[in-house]
């Protein structure tokens, strides 16, 4: 049997547990896997969600729905703004959040990917998102200490998948797909189109198929 | 804030571009920079979401919904262009590969410390990439009004509003003049437009050394 399995977007979801952490993909929607997020959306009722995304979707849109089903009890982010939903339930405290610099946010993700439980970055040194994390000078620059992040989960889009799980992204649609898909116990990719092995050049793989574990086809 | 005041900002600003650089705008007033590069001015704007080569917004017609730049606004991408995902987008500009991040600010501090992502109070909650861009990139320059809407300075002893980052900004374009952080002090290099010292001292609440250049 294939490593990795070609399943339906609602037998892919289903795997998805009460108070489970989910990595989404996406930049905006732009990228989002919004087959899967449908899916979660409809046929899942897996509650008290952790979601680490970028965004939380956009009003009514994506995570957005997720959001509006109050399954969401924590977000960790770059930039809520982009949902004012997203905003006033953070600023309200119907979900905890996390807010973090964009670079720090993906690094964080390649680095649990990576087994790596955390690394020091100069960026937000001295600012209130480095509250209560540990500084200390290296080079005599202040260093923030960031932990590595991993999920249950992580459900991503590629435009192109092979049999085996292979990837390959189109254009601004790569953005956080690629680092969310090491960084998973459960790694669900939805792609546009899923061609037989060999369908994308090896040079052009950007996400090798050991780190896919179901590949549902979804959304070109 | 009229569009003269953005444009004559935009405009002094793309002068401090250099051919070849690698540029990655904010949004707003950096935005308009591209309008004012000359021919002889080539530079690569890199988009944090994962494309260097940023080209022209294209015609409606011809938008592809899978390229977007950091606005989520639709984008060409320049022939050369090169795509990577956000992980590497960022050890890009950590790594100090990107030579100018243009940006626009709340505050500026006479240390050079920039204060652009957080007001109190506000239905905001995101900082995206601004920290880590001005934490990079080798030259920050800011491009803002010399005063808020409310005509508070901006130009500030201390920032008041949350810090993206400490003593980060390398040039503050405003509508008035040109300052420049030489040594760690914060130098007004030069004035726009019809602009007189008296203008900005009014403007200005931090202090600031002089060092006119040139007259534009």
């Amino acid at each position: 049997m294939a490593r990795t399995q070609i399943v339906s977007a609602e037998e892919a979801v289903d795997r998805i547990r009460d108070g489970d952490t989910i990595m989404v993909g996406g930049f905006g929607l732009v990228g989002a896997p919004l087959t899967l997020i449908d899916a979660l959306v409809e046929s899942s009722d897996a509650r008290d969600l952790t979601v680490i995304s970028n965004n939380v979707g956009e009003q009514g849109r994506g995570l957005g729905l997720l959001l509006r089903q109050g399954r969401i009890r924590k977000a960790i982010a770059s930039y809520f703004t982009s949902n004012p939903e997203a905003v006033q339930a953070a600023n309200e405290g119907q979900i905890e959040h996390e807010l973090l610099p964009q670079g720090t946010f993906a690094e964080a993700i390649r680095a649990g990917g990576a087994g790596l439980g955390g690394f020091y970055t100069p960026v937000a040194a001295g600012t209130l998102l480095a509250e209560g994390k540990e500084e200390r000078l290296l080079d005599g620059v202040p260093h923030v200490l960031e932990r590595g992040l991993r999920a249950d989960v992580a459900l991503v889009y590629a435009s192109r998948a092979d049999v085996l799980g292979n990837l390959w992204y189109r254009k601004t649609a790569r953005n956080f797909n690629p680092a969310m898909a090491t960084a998973a116990e459960l790694v669900i990719a939805e792609a546009g189109e899923i061609g037989p092995a060999g369908s994308i050049d090896g040079e052009a793989v950007v996400t090798p198929h050991l780190y896919v574990d179901l590949l549902v086809e979804g959304r070109r | 804030m009229t569009d003269d005041v953005r444009a004559r900002i935009a405009d002094r600003a793309a002068q401090e571009l250099r051919a070849g650089d690698v540029v990655n705008l904010g949004i707003g007033i950096p935005n308009l920079i591209p309008g004012f590069l000359g021919p002889e001015t080539e530079v690569y704007l890199h988009t944090e979401n994962g494309l260097l080569g940023v080209g022209p917004r294209p015609d409606p017609n011809e938008v592809d919904p899978d390229l977007i730049d950091a606005a989520k606004l639709p984008v060409t991408a320049l022939p050369g262009a090169a795509y990577f995902d956000s992980a590497d987008s960022f050890a890009m500009i950590r790594g100090g590969h990107v030579d100018v991040a243009v940006l626009g600010a709340l505050q500026v501090s006479a240390g050079g410390d920039i204060a652009n992502w957080a007001v109190p109070g506000r239905d905001v909650l995101g900082v995206g990439g601004a920290m880590d861009l001005v934490v990079g990139a080798r030259t920050v320059i800011v491009t803002m009004t010399a005063t808020s809407s409310s005509g508070e300075p901006k130009l500030v002893p201390e920032c008041t509003l949350p810090l993206t980052a400490r003593g980060v900004a390398d040039v503050v374009v405003t509508e008035l003049g040109v300052f420049r952080l030489m040594d760690g002090v914060l130098t007004l290099t030069e004035l726009l437009g019809d602009t007189e010292l008296e203008d900005v001292a009014a403007a200005v609440s931090a202090a600031y050394e002089i060092a006119l250049e040139a007259r534009v």
